[in-house]
């Protein structure tokens, strides 16, 4: 880790990445390591003890999203579980057809399975999305064929945190009787999820974006899906993902389910403060800035700015001195050295993509927080426009 | 990710801006990310007497920029040609794999500011053509 040589205060603001297990949800795991470290699938009382525990988890998990407890399948995380789905559709439906549909601006998972999928002989459409990262349900309409098996839309989108009109596209899906899946690991705990009102098939969340573990997720399967399993074993989980439960892992997830149904109302709200606080405050204090993802139809936690004529990367090493860590869709940044697929496909200039910066709000984030990052940003920023070739 | 002389070079950076009436400039961009340099020289008596640079680009990118800088100022153009990506990179006590392109912008843009001072000035470039003057 860097030494924050110029840290006043810490302040997280990358809770998309991740964020820290809270301390309700880590006294909830504890005894599942070692005093009830039971097999769920053993007849024994320590074996009934995890199932009692792995149900119960269930149940809160589901009820976080309006499903039944028997459509809740366990994986090791949103990566699996997307996986899952647009795989296990692909292979349970390939004699029905071999078209699938999903948009540009989709998270990795979803995007590189597709792609995999695309190399073995399916044919797959990516709908675009509009200057705001907004997908046109009337585009997912149009690209829909009689060989369309499979529509995969994502729900909060993870970089500019623009919120999809699923619920249309839901309804479309319904409509021409396809199986639809979305990712809503990013709006979970953020803003409602509902199977129902979203007309989801297939649902992907994730435990650790809501204070819960690493390594434990889930994939809803609406009752009556046909999906294939891609690990195979045991007869866990409805047989549709073997293996040993994670029982720590999702004891860990039903609780974090749990208390972010029960705040969400009320934190959804204070971090939407925050942010906009944080919107408005650079964009008013910093020239040449500009907001990327929607300004009202965006996650509550999110804000994604550009930051012109400088680099992201070189903003983010200079804020993670001043004790603040943040994240960016920039070339530089991106290890593959091209600039994010969400931002290229939004159709925003290379030199704009170049300066963004993501900040993603959480729990521990205070009014201090948001004034301190707005009291550090701006030299930052006029110093490596100092230096930059562009600008000035 | 970056070390601990790659972070002095990149907040505290030598040498930047751009020099008023420039003997040589370099303007580079780089293919694989996009960024952009610029190197500003005033020669002297075949020495680069002063260099700045302004760089739009990665951490690596603007250490790369200020080490090079470092490392000419004062050599005679000769010397200076023989720098080379690498010398800038072991210099700078190595740079993180994927970030090994960033230092390509700097030696170029050094390179290719001494080019245009020849070309400026009528003189033909030594290393290449091997006569004087
Ligand atoms: S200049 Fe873009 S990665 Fe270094």
């Amino acid at each position: 880790m860097n030494t924050h040589s110029n840290a006043r205060r810490l302040v997280y603001l990358d809770h998309s990445a991740t964020t820290p297990v809270r301390a309700e949800v880590l006294a909830a795991m504890l005894p599942y390591f070692a005093d009830k470290f039971g097999n769920p699938s053993s007849i024994h009382s320590w074996g009934r003890e995890a199932r009692v525990a792995v149900d119960a988890a269930r149940e809160q998990i589901a009820s976080a999203i309006g499903a039944n407890p028997q459509e809740i399948i366990f994986t090791s995380g949103g990566t699996e579980a997307d996986n899952l789905a647009i795989r296990g559709v692909a292979q349970s439906l390939k004699d029905k057809g071999n078209h699938l549909i999903t948009s540009q601006i989709e998270h990795h998972a979803v995007l590189n399975t597709f792609q995999d999928l695309a190399k073995q002989g399916f044919k797959v459409t990516y709908v675009p999305c509009d200057e705001y990262g907004m997908i046109d349900p009337d585009d997912v309409r149009k690209a829909i064929t009689d060989e369309t098996i499979l529509i995969s839309i994502m729900h909060g989108q993870n970089e500019v945190g623009t919120i999809q009109p699923v619920e249309e596209i839901g309804k479309i899906a319904r409509e021409r009787n396809i199986i639809f899946h979305s990712d809503a690991v990013q709006s979970l705990g953020k803003i409602p999820v509902n199977v129902d009102a979203m007309g989801v098939d297939l649902l992907t969340i994730s435990s650790h974006k809501i204070y819960g573990p690493k390594g434990v997720g889930a994939l809803y399967v609406r009752k009556g899906t046909k999906i294939k399993p891609q690990v195979t074993g045991g007869i866990h989980e409805r047989r549709l993902r073997a293996g040993t439960e994670n029982v720590p892992g999702i004891v860990g997830f039903g609780e974090a389910c749990r208390l972010a149904q029960q705040e969400m109302p009320e934190e959804s709200k204070r971090l939407r403060e925050l942010r906009d606080r944080l919107i408005n405050g650079i964009l008013n204090t910093i020239p040449d800035t500009v907001l990327n993802g929607h300004p009202e139809k965006r996650l509550p936690h999110n804000a994604n700015i550009s930051v012109k004529y400088v680099e992201g990367e070189a903003i983010l090493l200079n804020l993670d001195l001043f004790g603040i860590g943040a994240s960016s869709g920039s070339a530089c940044t991106s290890g593959s050295l091209e600039p994010s697929h969400v931002l290229l496909a939004m159709k925003i200039p290379h030199e704009t993509a170049h300066g963004s910066l993501r900040m993603t709000l959480g729990r521990s984030n205070t009014k201090e927080d948001i004034d301190y990052v707005l009291e550090v940003l701006p030299p930052i920023v006029e110093k490596l426009r100092a230096m930059s070739v562009f600008g000035n | 990710m970056y070390n601990e002389k790659v972070m002095d070079h990149f907040m505290n950076p030598r040498n930047v801006g751009e020099i008023e009436n420039p003997d040589g400039v370099g303007l580079v961009g780089n293919p694989v990310c996009g960024d952009v340099m610029k190197i500003t020289i005033k020669v002297k008596d075949g020495r680069i007497e002063d260099i700045k640079f302004k760089t739009f680009g990665c951490g690596a990118a603007i250490a790369t920029s200020s080490m090079v800088t470092e490392l000419v100022k004062g050599k005679t153009l000769d010397e200076a040609l023989e720098i080379s990506n690498k010398t800038v990179a072991e210099a700078l006590e190595g740079l993180p794999p994927q970030k090994m392109h960033c230092s390509n912008l700097a030696a170029d843009a050094v390179h290719m500011a001494i080019k245009d001072y020849y070309e400026k000035t009528g003189k033909v470039q030594v290393a290449e053509e091997g006569i004087h003057e």
